[in-house]
């Protein structure tokens, strides 16, 4: 069953809210109702971004504003699903599966949990619990564009995540977000908190069907406590005519480590923009990333490390490999505030183009405003070295081999600090390019 | 009546960058020998390397080169390997994120793949390379670095000749393998070329120095000059040129370009 707007995705979304918004979670805790009521004004007032925006330049949402999106009110659990949860499953997690923007506790799988840690779903905890997240949500509905707006309006669920200090959750949290049909738009939406000294992993996992459209558009925002230490992975495997909007924001306290890895895959047109903001002294961000185009895929990623206090450290890393015609956009700021001396920002952005259609505009824009500071940057476009082709050829390595074996060698470095086994075994059975047969 | 030469090189002329760098170049090595390829900078015995090795860019535009009665001309790069022919390069290929026994396996089981023989499990492979880290003095640490990234001059130097005895070559050329080696390190290398002399086995050195020909002693030494052999003779001819430099070479290689026949004496 669905709501299905029969107009173009902004009127479409105008239109379709007053009925859709007293059936949304929360619809009965006023401060939340509020705050998408006045979520949708900020979407009626921006619309879907443009090429006027300034973060929008390179990528154009043309083609999702002229289709029309229905919101799923329920779900069918079918065997195809079944077959495609199982696929994407990773042993070892606590695993909590949303199809279609809705959380299924038969495809889940809980771990037990120690004392002190909440995992659950956002829209049953805000309705039986009562929980202390308004803060929370007026912090992150600053929205600042209309998919931000569009999901702070019409998010369904996702999962919410409350570590009290101390806790150390050793098992990764697998958050699975299945869509099962074409034309469907989901508003997943996660808010992790972690307390002071408390440590968490998170795998936000997006999957889709290949061959239809869809939109897929999430919000995920984490709290780090002083010093607390969570890794944060991003894997997109939406299908390949996919749409797929997400932000990720980190507000980090006191010596607290953020790690975010995120990895693309899928989908036709593909934005992530990650943040984290260094909000006290001795903050430490590692960002990483891993971007995998063909044919005409887009794929676009924002980062913005916002030094806001003295002595952070970050290090970011992001890679590309493209081939046919796929695009990709990076875009990393990196702020450091006039208050924030001592920070220590390293930013690289490397890209290997496999063939001469393949683009990428990468773009590093730092913004510093205090002087006792080490900042660098850099970015590569490149193609297969040649040297080292020949190199390996020279040694009795197939031509194709030897290329597979470049492109994996450049994109592996993206799994650096993944520990978790299956995840990492996951990820490497998705690496570009290949080990030949002697592995 | 001696039998077919392992390598046979007939006025081969090779351009780069549609420059002329070999002009008629003769060679013929038998299996069994090690010959010495000398001669000033810039005479094209890295050319000759390359060309043998099936490098790009590399255009030949004359002439002919058999290879176990093959026209190796028509090989591309890996094939040549496989059918035994192995460069040591000057320049060693650094490639991050590949380790170098990664490496070292995938081109040991690509030949053995290309004669028809099963390809070795991990553990016969590692006892083998073990043997021949030895023999290279090489710390087994670097087996899973990635290939030559970060390696000193002399541990890239030591680890082509290391994957030439995991390989086993029909015919190895090594391209300046003694330059910018110490004396110790040019003495693991020259025992680990020497180690795989064999009557099977041809080499050919390409060297600007005599001083890697004091640890390895060849059968032949070649002087190229204006991209062709200007001179050949046994090894005492390695010492001369040390003694008397290049020039006179060149010199008479301008002198029969003008007119003169000849090129052996």
């Amino acid at each position: 069953m669905r709501v299905a707007p029969a107009e173009p995705c902004v009127p479409g979304f105008l239109s379709a809210y007053p009925a859709l918004a007293p059936r949304l979670p929360g619809a009965a805790v006023p401060w939340l109702r509020r705050c998408r009521d006045e979520a949708m004004e900020r979407f009626a007032a921006l619309g879907l971004p443009t090429s006027r925006d300034e973060d929008w330049k390179y990528t154009s949402v043309a083609a999702i504003a002229r289709r029309a999106f229905g919101v799923a009110a329920a779900v069918d659990l079918s065997d195809e699903l079944h077959a495609m949860v199982s696929r994407h499953a990773m042993v070892g997690t606590h695993r909590m599966v949303f199809v279609d923007g809705h959380f299924v506790p038969g495809l889940s799988q809980a771990m037990p949990l120690p004392a002190g840690a909440w995992v659950g779903s956002l829209a049953q905890a805000l309705d039986t619990r009562a929980v202390d997240a308004e803060a929370f949500f007026a912090a992150a509905d600053e929205a600042t564009d209309g998919f931000a707006a569009l999901n702070a309006a019409f998010w369904s669920d996702g999962a919410w995540m409350d570590l009290a200090a101390g806790v150390a959750l050793e098992v990764p949290v697998h958050l699975l977000f299945v869509t099962t049909r074409s034309d469907l738009a989901v508003f997943p939406r996660n808010l992790i908190r972690v307390g002071a000294g408390a440590s968490a992993t998170v795998i936000e996992h997006h999957v889709g069907p290949e061959g239809v459209a869809y939109l897929g558009d999430t919000v995920t925002r984490i709290v780090l406590g002083r010093g607390a230490r969570v890794a944060h992975t991003k894997l997109q495997q939406e299908g390949r005519k996919g749409f797929h909007v997400a932000a990720v924001a980190a507000e980090q306290g006191q010596d607290s480590s953020f790690v975010s890895h995120a990895f693309a895959f899928g989908g036709q047109l593909a934005r992530a923009a990650i943040a984290t903001r260094l909000g006290a002294e001795g903050c430490d961000a590692r960002l990483s990333g891993l971007y995998v185009g063909s044919g005409r895929q887009h794929i676009d990623h924002h980062t913005c490390i916002d030094h806001a206090s003295p002595r952070g450290t970050s290090r970011e890393l992001y890679k590309g490999v493209l081939d046919e015609a796929a695009r990709a956009v990076f875009n990393g700021r990196v702020i450091v505030r006039p208050d924030a001396q001592r920070s220590d920002a390293l930013q690289s952005n490397r890209n290997l183009l496999l063939s001469e259609d393949a683009e990428v505009d990468t773009k590093p824009q730092l913004e510093i405003w205090a002087d006792d500071v080490k900042c660098a940057h850099g970015a590569t476009v490149g193609q297969l070295d040649a040297d080292q082709l020949h190199y390996l050829r020279a040694r009795g390595i197939g031509e194709g081999d030897a290329r597979a074996l470049l492109i994996r060698a450049f994109a592996a470095d993206a799994l650096a600090g993944i520990e978790h086994g299956p995840l990492r075994v996951r990820l490497e059975s998705l690496l570009p390019g290949a080990l030949p047969e002697a592995a | 009546m001696r039998e077919t030469a392992m390598l046979e090189i007939r006025n081969l002329h090779v351009t780069v960058d549609d420059k002329p760098i070999l002009r008629g170049l003769e060679l013929e090595v038998h299996a069994g020998e090690v010959h010495a390829i000398m001669g000033p900078n810039g005479s094209g015995k890295s050319t000759l390397a390359h060309v043998l090795a099936g490098r790009e860019g590399y255009v030949v535009t004359q002439g002919e080169v058999r290879y176990m009665g093959r026209d190796l001309l028509a090989l591309a790069p890996e094939e040549r390997a496989r059918e035994g022919i192995f460069l040591a390069f000057q320049y060693p290929v650094e490639i991050p994120g590949v380790a170098n026994i990664y490496l070292l396996k995938a081109a040991l089981n690509a030949m053995r793949r290309h004669r028809g023989e099963a390809e070795l499990d991990a553990v016969d492979f590692l006892a083998l390379v073990k043997g021949k880290l030895r023999l290279m003095d090489m710390d087994e640490t670097l087996l899973y670095r990635a290939v030559n990234e970060g390696f000193s001059g002399g541990e890239k130097k030591r680890n082509e000749i290391l994957q030439m005895a995991v390989l086993e070559p029909r015919l190895a050329i090594l391209d300046e393998t003694d330059s910018g080696l110490d004396i110790d390190a040019l003495k693991v290398v020259a025992n680990g070329v020497n180690a795989m002399r064999g009557r099977e086995r041809a080499m050919i050195l390409v060297t600007h120095y005599q001083r890697l020909l004091d640890y390895i002693r060849p059968d032949r030494v070649h002087v190229l000059a204006q991209g062709r052999i200007a001179l050949s003779g046994g090894p005492d001819l390695a010492q001369e040129l040390e003694r008397r430099g290049y020039a006179w070479v060149e010199a008479e290689a301008r002198g029969q370009q003008a007119g003169a026949a000849g090129g052996q004496r």
